[in-house]
């Protein structure tokens, strides 16, 4: 068994998914979404039993392609990530009925075929379709299943989609130039390449095109409120809770082994940028009003937390990213979701106008409470520890980086509660507020339960991914 | 050769079946004529000969082009039969008309002799302009006909010109004199300047800029299916001509021409891309996006050696995405007066399939993986990068994202606007070029190696 099984059942399950109908195409995409979970827990357990579960084969002569996929500890929890989401983001969408639900529940089946087709391919090539793959099907499921005015949506999603793309273009640039040099696209040989710094400086500011603004970090960030606002919320929770981590993942594979010294010599100025996104977040976050733009904000600003984790370039730094990324796919998944639940009931996403939820569902109430408590990385959760961690390796490179990023927590923690007390304390909102149905319980208790549980006990993800970090670590250094 | 005399008697055989009064079997008995073409072309893969005195050469180089050439034209004419309803007492005229265009196009390929070749290029030249102009009624249809013919024959006359001089300097028309005459140290001034006059009217026919200004003007007013042929096949065709005659006119590029190559490439993606965007009449808009295509194509001139895999590569993806793409365009703008963006608003849930198709396309056109058109780019840049002109690179990126907005106009609307009308019912033939042309398409994007290791 090897890699590839996890890829041919979910392009399998997305073409089923489009042919099973309208009726049920949610219950067939949740059943493949379950099997290629149990499949990837599969993988690891083999992975962990020092099975062999890379693949690859020629695809192209010349050109020459490899078709490689390759699982190390760092991308098995990163498909690990996607496949325990993905069931998740699926039950989160039982509550509403999408028109031509079989072709919203393929795009999702699909986008996540290719978000993990990314996290595995170690050919640069290979991984520049996957990466390009993922594109399609959010374009698709926020111009079509999106909310709010139609022309407005339609420009917030084009300007994501040019962005992105034009970004990755540059990445592409940059992989045929270190092709001319090596001959080939794989990870191992390109990463071996004795380059200039000239090449490299081009090099790492191509990929960080590319990665900047998929993250996003500030200056490249002005596509992401709008969309995430405009999305349907299992869009927005693919591309919060998986499709960001793609670029941050690729900082990590990619950038920093391929051009070492120029992320060395830009190291401050790219730890720069990651940390006033971190700031402008959260302080833009403290003014919003629409629930979603107020977590798309909070997202911004621990995303650049983590990228700043990455950029520190010590093995703190990247272990903490590499959880914090976890941590907070979760986290944010959740709140979205919590917020979807809320417009459901309320259908408004206008914090004002919510209020009094606790008094009549103490029990969402007291899920949303600790999802919140999760986001400002409160000890004893899953995001405490990624948090810490790479607060500590800024705080070995620059005191200054770790008490800039040490705001986030404090900001964070005020945004956060104000929200919630607006929310779900106060008046009693004149609409009925339905307590949570079976499917949204069942989202929010693996949530929670994963992120308690790891936040008590992250041994085993530490385990798992630190070594392919030390091997990163190697070539950056 | 085979597929040269196949071709024309077919051509012949349709213009005959009219007047044996056979009007129905004219098109099942083409297509059927030309699968078989395809078959006998395809088997002389491999074969390296010449005929006629060296006028028609055939190499593996040939026989790919004219493989392509043939199914593009199979697309053409099982288009034509719904295409020409009003009109089928002309059916026989309008197929064998495509018929002879797709001898130019092969004899344009094929050529060992300059003479041949311009005989090519002035078949296929003649059986498009009466194409342009064939919708007699309609004063548009005429506009574009003139407008082609009087621009079109004006580069012929160049291309004579250009033929003049380079047969002055080497005192042949044979492809091979002309190769060593190429190479020798001791070739003559006007040698250069036919070809740079060869080169010149070979823009105007890809319709490069500075030479592009037909273009807009001739496919908007010329009947939908006649824009077709011309995006498509006639555009490939005048690229792998303008490829070979390079090869044999252009041994050792001089860098003042590479430097002209390198502005002219530029100019067209740029030019073409950004006259899109302002588009609002889907048939200009793919007009300029061919243009800004074509400034791609030349690209392939700058590695002469090792680009031909990569230039039929792209003429393949870029043949097959035209072809579907206008399938789509013709059954939308079906009855309509004008072709504006706005006939296809809500077309996702009128005709989900046929908007795929055409997603799918524009999608291809636009380079996105895993359609073959991001492979086609992917391949050239590469060449181009390996001849050492990186600054083309850039220049070929930033129109690939520029070129995204407007394919994605056309996406948009047919998505999130609301139908305007009720949907017509597709003949049932449309269905089948546009998925077949699309999945081959695809099919290529997939096994890239099945075209790229021809050569």
């Amino acid at each position: 068994m090897d890699v590839t099984l996890l890829l041919i059942l979910l392009f399998i399950g997305a073409v089923a998914t489009y042919f099973s109908g309208n009726a049920i195409a949610s219950k067939v995409a949740l059943f493949f979404s379950v099997a290629a979970l149990g499949v990837s827990l599969a993988l690891l357990n083999q992975f962990s039993q020092g099975t062999d579960i890379s693949f690859s084969a020629q695809w192209i002569k010349n050109p020459n392609v490899l078709f490689a996929l390759k699982a190390d500890g760092l991308s098995i929890a990163m498909v690990l990530l996607t496949t325990a989401l993905t069931p998740l983001i699926v039950l989160s969408g039982f509550g509403n009925n999408f028109n031509n639900a079989k072709n919203f529940y393929a795009l999702v089946l699909f986008m996540a075929f290719a978000m993990i087709g990314t996290f595995l391919a170690s050919d640069g090539f290979v991984y520049y379709i996957f990466w390009e793959l993922s594109l399609i099907p959010i374009y698709f499921i926020a111009l079509i299943w999106g909310n709010g005015d139609a022309e407005a949506r339609k420009k917030a999603v084009i300007k994501f989609f040019i962005y992105t793309f034009a970004g990755s273009l540059f990445m592409l640039a940059a992989f045929i130039y270190l092709y001319q040099k090596a001959g080939t696209f794989k990870w191992d040989v390109l990463v071996g390449l004795d380059l200039s710094a000239t090449e490299q400086f081009w090099i790492f500011l191509a990929f960080f095109l590319a990665y900047a603004i998929k993250i996003p970090l500030i200056p490249f960030h002005t596509w992401q409120a709008n969309v995430y606002q405009k999305a349907p919320t299992i869009g927005t929770m693919l591309l919060s809770g998986i499709m960001l981590k793609m670029g941050l993942y690729s900082v990590l594979r990619w950038q920093l082994p391929l051009a070492p010294n120029a992320a060395k010599e830009l190291q401050y100025i790219i730890i720069g940028l990651a940390l006033a996104g971190v700031v402008y977040g959260s302080i833009v976050a403290l003014k919003q009003k629409d629930l979603k733009k107020l977590l798309a904000y909070s997202s911004l600003a621990h995303v650049g937390l983590i990228a700043a984790g990455c950029y520190a370039m010590n093995m703190d730094g990247l272990r903490g990213a590499v959880l914090q990324m976890i941590a907070h796919g979760f986290v944010i998944v959740g709140l979205f979701f919590a917020a979807e639940v809320i417009y459901r009931r309320y259908e408004t996403r206008t914090i004002s106008e919510m209020g009094g939820i606790r008094q009549q569902t103490p029990k969402f109430a007291s899920m949303f409470m600790i999802l919140v408590l999760a986001s400002v990385a409160l000890p004893g959760t899953f995001n405490f520890v990624g948090e810490f961690t790479v607060l500590y390796s800024l705080s070995t490179e620059n005191m200054v980086f770790a008490v800039i990023g040490g705001t986030t927590i404090i900001l964070g923690a005020f945004y956060m509660l104000r929200m919630f007390q607006h929310a779900m304390l106060g008046e009693t909102n004149a609409k009925m507020f339905a307590d949570v149905t079976v499917s949204e319980g069942i989202v929010f208790v693996a949530i929670i339960g994963f992120l308690l549980f790891f936040g008590l006990y992250p041994k085993p993800i530490i385990e798992l991914i630190t070594p392919s970090i030390q091997e990163i670590l190697v070539h950056v250094k | 050769m085979n597929t040269l005399i196949a071709i024309a008697v077919l051509g012949v055989i349709v213009l005959l079946a009219e007047i044996f009064n056979l009007r129905k079997a004219i098109i099942p008995v083409t297509l059927a004529g030309l699968i078989a073409t395809l078959g006998l072309t395809v088997t002389e893969f491999g074969v390296t000969e010449s005929h006629y005195n060296n006028m028609i050469k055939v190499n593996n180089f040939t026989v790919a082009f004219s493989s392509l050439f043939i199914v593009l034209t199979i697309f053409l004419i099982a288009l034509s039969a719904d295409f020409y309803q009003e009109r089928a007492s002309k059916i026989s005229d309008f197929v064998s008309i495509k018929l002879f265009l797709l001898a130019g196009s092969v004899s344009m390929v094929s050529f060992g002799n300059l003479a041949m070749f311009f005989l090519g290029i002035e078949v296929l030249s003649i059986a498009l302009y009466i194409l342009a102009g064939s919708d007699r009624l309609n004063v548009k249809s005429n506009e574009a006909g003139m407008k082609y013919f009087l621009m079109g024959s004006f580069a012929s006359g160049i291309i004579l010109f250009g033929i003049a001089l380079v047969y002055g300097a080497v005192g042949s028309f044979d492809m091979d004199m002309i190769y060593e005459a190429s190479n020798s140290a001791t070739t003559v001034d006007w040698f250069y300047i036919g070809v740079s006059m060869i080169t010149v009217g070979m823009l105007f026919k890809i319709a490069t800029v500075p030479f592009h200004f037909w273009a807009p003007d001739v496919y908007e007013g010329a009947p939908t299916l006649t824009t077709a042929t011309m995006s498509t096949l006639a555009k490939v065709t005048a690229m792998a001509t303008f490829f070979k005659l390079n090869m044999a006119m252009n041994g050792n590029m001089k860098f003042e021409y590479e430097l002209v190559i390198v502005i002219v490439s530029i100019a067209s993606m740029t030019v073409g891309n950004i006259m899109a965007l302002r588009q609002n009449n889907i048939k200009r808009m793919l007009a300029f996006s061919g243009i800004s295509h074509a400034g791609f194509m030349v690209m392939a001139l700058l590695n002469l050696q090792n680009a031909t895999g990569s230039l039929f590569y792209y003429t393949a993806a870029y043949g097959l995405a035209g072809i579907a793409a206008f399938t789509v365009v013709i059954y939308v703008c079906k009855g309509k007066d004008n072709e504006n963006i706005e006939n296809f608003n809500g077309l996702g849930k009128r005709n989900p399939l046929m908007a795929g198709i055409l997603t799918a396309s524009l999608l291809s056109m636009a380079g996105i993986p895993i359609f073959s058109g991001f492979f086609a780019k992917f391949f050239l840049l590469n060449q181009v990068l390996n001849a050492g002109w990186l600054v083309l690179v850039i220049a070929g990126v930033i129109n690939s994202m520029i070129a995204v907005y407007y394919y994605f106009k056309v996406v948009s609307a047919m998505y999130t606007k609301e139908a305007t009308e009720e949907p017509a019912k597709v003949p049932f033939e449309f269905y089948i070029v546009a998925v077949l042309a699309i999945g081959l398409n695809i099919a290529i994007g997939l096994f890239p190696s099945a075209l790229m290791d021809l050569f």
